[in-house]
């Protein structure tokens, strides 16, 4: 939001130069019709500092990749969906599963992100899918462009579903914008029942929060009600899938909603065209 | 640790500001950072020192201002600042998904000379 006036316009930078000190220029004749302060400092120097505003989110420039990449989706008939959770909740045993079940329905293609080791992409390459590996190095978390130079490797044409494995972190990737349609926040119940109170600014951000490993759920002493009541208090926007990616239960709803999307979304590209 | 490149994309944003004033040196930097925008100041404080160095803004002050959740309620038609992380409108007992403000990652503004 912008800090002058509560608007929302913060996507490009405004700059006020407040005040030049090098009016060079002869003909100083310009009005000043904005009303708003002159900042002029003094600093130790005795050189006279003054105020830009910039009024810019830093995100700007993702968020604008973001939405390039949503367009290229589109224009690939693409649905597209940003898988997130901590480390060891079971994103690529959920997308194996996943990717297997839906072959005859969907094809599916998948963009992981690491900080090292490629061995998810081995895994899921078994499935005989098209699979771009993201190492990101340090970096905790993946961002629009790298996406985009992922998926322009990737074969997508006659590709439905393109999944996107973030990098193992419920911080960190809360703040990027891949140009996803969905974002998915997956949790196992061998995490807590807390998890969502742990992390609100990733679980504010899910479209679905997906409960995994409910066939380990009484061995661990996972609390149920208590879980599902913290996801519903901490994002009421969320559609919730309780599953084992393990066995399989409660696998279909999961599916149903991924076929259900896909429809609205290649629905939406021949609206639009 | 997004901080680092969140600050990175930050300096190099002042740094193309300052320049396009032909300003020498920036001396104050201000940032407004969400309240649920899953930034930590004091990272984003010590990512600034990591970065800045060699920039224009090596030696300039970080001001970081704190902006507050505030949320929609679509029952009450009405804005309103949630006491704690779930989002209940103190009216209507409704959970809103709507937030107004909080999620700012910013630069504000700049002190330059």
């Amino acid at each position: 939001m912008c800090g002058n006036c509560g608007c929302n316009a913060v996507e490009k930078p405004v700059e006020i130069h407040t005040h030049a000190h090098d009016h060079s220029h002869g003909h100083h004749d310009h009005h000043h019709p904005h009303d708003h302060e002159h900042h002029h400092h003094h600093n130790h120097d005795g050189n006279h500092s003054h105020a830009i505003d910039i009024n810019q989110s830093i995100f700007a420039k993702n968020d604008r990749l973001a939405e390039r990449n949503r367009g290229y989706f589109l224009a690939k008939d693409l649905f597209v969906i940003n898988v997130v959770s901590s480390p060891g909740s079971g994103k690529t045993a959920l997308l194996e599963r996943t990717i297997e079940q839906l072959k005859n329905k969907l094809n599916s293609a998948v963009i992981v992100g690491d900080l090292k080791t490629d061995n998810d992409a081995q895994r899921l390459r078994k499935n005989n899918i098209p699979v771009a590996q993201i190492t990101t190095g340090t970096l905790c978390h993946l961002d629009a462009e790298m996406v985009l130079n992922a998926a322009r490797k990737l074969a997508l044409d006659g590709v439905h579903l393109l999944i996107i494995e973030n990098v193992g972190n419920l911080v960190c990737p809360a703040a990027y914008d891949l140009g996803e349609h969905k974002r998915i926040v997956l949790l196992s119940t061998t995490e807590g029942e807390d998890k969502p109170l742990k992390y609100p600014t990733m679980f504010k951000s899910a479209d679905v929060v997906i409960i995994n490993k409910i066939d380990i759920a009484e061995v661990v002493g996972f609390d149920r009600d208590s879980a599902l009541e913290n996801v519903k208090k901490m994002c009421p926007q969320a559609q919730i899938f309780e599953l084992s990616a393990r066995t399989g239960e409660g696998m279909e709803s999961w599916l149903n909603y991924l076929q259900s999307q896909y429809q609205d979304i290649a629905f939406q590209a021949v609206i639009t065209v | 640790m997004h901080e680092v490149a969140i600050m990175t994309e930050t300096v190099a944003i002042a740094n193309a500001a300052a320049e396009r004033q032909n300003a020498t040196k920036i001396v104050g930097l201000t940032m407004r950072i969400g309240a649920i925008s899953g930034v930590v100041p004091e990272a984003l404080s010590f990512a600034f020192e990591a970065v800045a160095g060699g920039t224009l803004a090596e030696q300039a002050q970080l001001i970081i201002e704190t902006v507050p959740v505030t949320c929609y309620c679509a029952q009450c038609d009405r804005p309103f600042t949630p006491p704690d992380l779930f989002y209940e409108c103190p009216l209507c007992s409704s959970l809103s998904q709507h937030i107004l403000s909080g999620k700012e990652v910013e630069l504000k503004s700049l002190e330059v000379i």
